[in-house]
């Protein structure tokens, strides 16, 4: 009938309306994703993937970035992990490792904050007992956040000192300990060892604990991060990752081959360097934001 | 996860071994291998489509085709190419050549290693240079950055500008200036504190203190683990500061070194030093064969190229 035949071909003009990327634009994308440190293989999949795609117009770049964004979220919605210190056994403690200057002492004095702000009672321990004053940079984040600090001078032994405060959070009834460590290269066995020790002095007090060691990546590093992640993983029990310096230019792609490896939940982004600028990992709005999409709904953050 | 390129290259040229000659349509597939090595390296990617076209054109030669071993022939040119857009075999030395005080002002980005690397400049300086060395630190936000470089002058046994709290890196730096001039030093380090180039107030800030202490060598100091993020920063704090080096730091990781070619090809400017440690002494001359080795994959790359060259 007429009808009928209409309805067929209103459905077909529809289907075809529909159009797929050409080379061009599937090269683009897979450039962008390249360009955001996904890594040359994944970026082909994905491209590949975007090439089966078919979208109302081809040319609207921002419908076809949503529709990437969305399939970079599918890989990282799995790996979403939270932080919530307050919620398991006190003292709850949290270790924070990874390569130098990635940024661990400035998330401890965030997060030493916010954890004070919530009222809780929190410790904060200098295990950095090496690099120059970087006892006295934590002493100024526990000052700032309000946080008790405890620390010794340099040279002193890390392991010893993250013994007795844990030693001392239980007996004085901290929520929580921050123990800082050095900074690391991961192909230096030997400082691998000494994180290790400290790991093990803990766990003498408490198997269960660290509650949670925290791998601070630096958002810049390209394919070297899958490499901190496999070994500071490995050998040092990480149980969630955390991105800094996410407000610069870097966009930090490397998170999703690393999600795919790790076992280990992407937990906070820093995005800043003040005491507020550290928020939950959020998949959708970092994935929307590697390929330069704002975040959807709500935009301010807590 | 990474095969060095030679592995790379040898597994695809064995299977089409047996077919005599190598067609350009072969050629194609050992660039698209290399070009997969070179993002694996961590090269950046304008860099990496820059120096796919003069391998093709070099690759498609005669040589290639012919070679009995097409891979290290492969190999050989990628390898040549690497050197030449690192700044060819010669390390480029600091340049001291002005009126003393010399200025050096170091740049970078938050945790590059701007301080400890003032201090490893520093004791060089004093050590090999015999030259009379002041650092200052212009760093008044990151919480004790000050403290951190009084104590590596210690460390070193080089002066550091005394600390005044409460004065602008713009005031230090004057202060800097003058002390330095009066009590006789030759050079002047200025330290200052990390910042990302899309911070347009810090960005400024920087160049006013450029402005300021006119110096005569202006380095980045970058982390050679940065991925593709390296173009952006190095061509932003290009365009805002009269950079004359650049400094790649944590060579003594296991990166494969790319963002050092990327930094070095998008700004032209010569890689003056690697800091290779943590250490004050861990700041070594820059050596391009080490880097293009490393880019290209572990193994003894020099050795193979030699027997390509041989061949050739
Ligand atoms: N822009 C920006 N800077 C950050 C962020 N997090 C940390 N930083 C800065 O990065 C630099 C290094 O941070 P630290 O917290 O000292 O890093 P670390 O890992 O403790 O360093 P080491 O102890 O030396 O290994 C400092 O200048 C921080 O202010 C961030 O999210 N964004
Ligand atoms: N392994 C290794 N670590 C290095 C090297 N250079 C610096 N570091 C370490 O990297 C971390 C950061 O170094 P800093 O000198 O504080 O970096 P910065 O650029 O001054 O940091 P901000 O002032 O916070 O921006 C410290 O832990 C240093 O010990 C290097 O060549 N190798
Ligand atoms: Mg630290
Ligand atoms: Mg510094």
């Amino acid at each position: 009938s007429r009808t009928s035949q209409n309805l067929t071909e209103s459905v077909t003009q529809v289907f075809q309306q529909k159009e797929s990327l050409d080379d061009a634009a599937l090269e683009e994308l897979e450039d962008l994703l390249v360009e955001s440190d996904l890594g040359p293989q994944i970026a082909a999949t994905i491209a590949g993937k975007m090439a089966q795609q078919k979208f109302n117009s081809a040319k609207d770049s921002n419908a076809v970035r949503a529709a990437l964004a969305e399939a970079l979220a599918d890989e990282l919605v799995g790996h979403e992990g939270t932080f919530e210190p307050l919620a398991g056994p006190r003292p709850y403690v949290v270790l924070f490792v990874g390569v130098n200057g990635s940024g661990k002492t400035t998330t401890l004095g965030k997060i030493a904050a916010k954890l004070v702000k919530s009222g809780a009672k929190v410790l904060i321990v200098a295990g950095d007992t090496f690099r120059a004053a970087a006892v006295e940079q934590l002493k100024v984040w526990a000052e700032r956040a309000g946080a008790d600090f405890m620390g010794r001078k340099t040279g002193a032994d890390a392991a010893g000192l993250a013994y007795d405060s844990f030693i001392r959070a239980k007996a004085e009834g901290y929520d929580v300990v921050l123990i800082d460590t050095a900074g690391r290269l991961q192909n230096k066995q030997a400082l691998m060892d000494e994180l290790l020790k400290v790991v093990r002095v803990i766990k003498k007090v408490d198997p269960e604990a660290p509650h949670e060691t925290l791998l601070v990546l630096d958002a810049t590093v390209g394919r070297n991060a899958l490499s901190q992640e496999q070994i500071f993983g490995r050998q040092a029990f990480v149980s969630g990752l955390v991105m800094t310096k996410l407000d610069g230019t870097a966009r930090g792609g490397i998170l999703i081959p690393i999600a795919k490896a790790s076992d280990a939940p992407i937990k906070l982004i820093g995005v800043g360097e003040d005491i507020e600028d550290l928020h939950d990992f959020k998949a959708r709005d970092f994935a929307r934001s590697m390929v330069g999409l704002e975040p959807l709904g709500d935009k301010h953050d807590g | 996860m990474f095969d060095s390129l030679n592995d790379r290259l040898s597994g695809l040229f064995d299977r089409l071994s047996g077919r005599g000659v190598l067609s350009e349509k072969d050629v194609d597939e050992a660039l698209r291998e290399v070009r997969v090595a070179l993002l694996e390296a961590d090269v950046a990617l304008p860099v990496v489509r820059q120096f796919m076209t003069r391998a093709k054109e070099l690759a498609t030669g005669e040589a290639i085709i012919k070679a009995v071993k097409p891979a290290d022939q492969v190999v050989k040119i990628v390898y040549d190419g690497l050197i030449d857009m690192l700044g060819g075999e010669e390390p480029v030395p600091v340049n001291l050549n002005a009126v003393p005080p010399v200025v050096i002002l170091m740049a970078g980005l938050q945790g590059s290693g701007k301080t400890t690397t003032s201090a490893k400049l520093a004791l060089r300086l004093t050590k090999f240079d015999r030259k009379k060395v002041m650092m200052a630190s212009l760093d008044t936000r990151r919480p004790a950055a000050m403290e951190q470089l009084k104590l590596l002058g210690e460390q070193t046994g080089v002066d550091v500008l005394p600390i005044v709290a409460g004065q602008s890196p713009a005031e230090i730096t004057r202060r800097a200036l003058q002390s330095a001039k009066l009590q006789g030093y030759d050079v002047l380090i200025l330290d200052t504190a990390g910042r990302t180039t899309l911070d347009e107030a810090l960005m400024a800030e920087a160049a006013e203190i450029a402005k300021i202490s006119n110096p005569t060598e202006t380095f980045l100091v970058a982390d050679s683990l940065t991925g593709q993020d390296a173009v952006r920063t190095a061509t932003a704090f290009h365009e805002r500061l009269p950079l004359t080096g650049l400094i790649l730091t944590r060579a003594d990781g296991d990166g494969r070194g790319g963002a050092m070619l990327s930094m070095r090809a998008v700004t032209g400017l010569p890689i003056k030093y690697l800091g290779a440690g943590e250490k004050v002494e861990a700041l070594d001359v820059f050596d391009a064969r080490r880097i293009a080795g490393r880019i290209l994959g572990q193994g003894d790359i020099v050795a193979l190229v030699e027997k390509a060259a041989q061949e050739l």
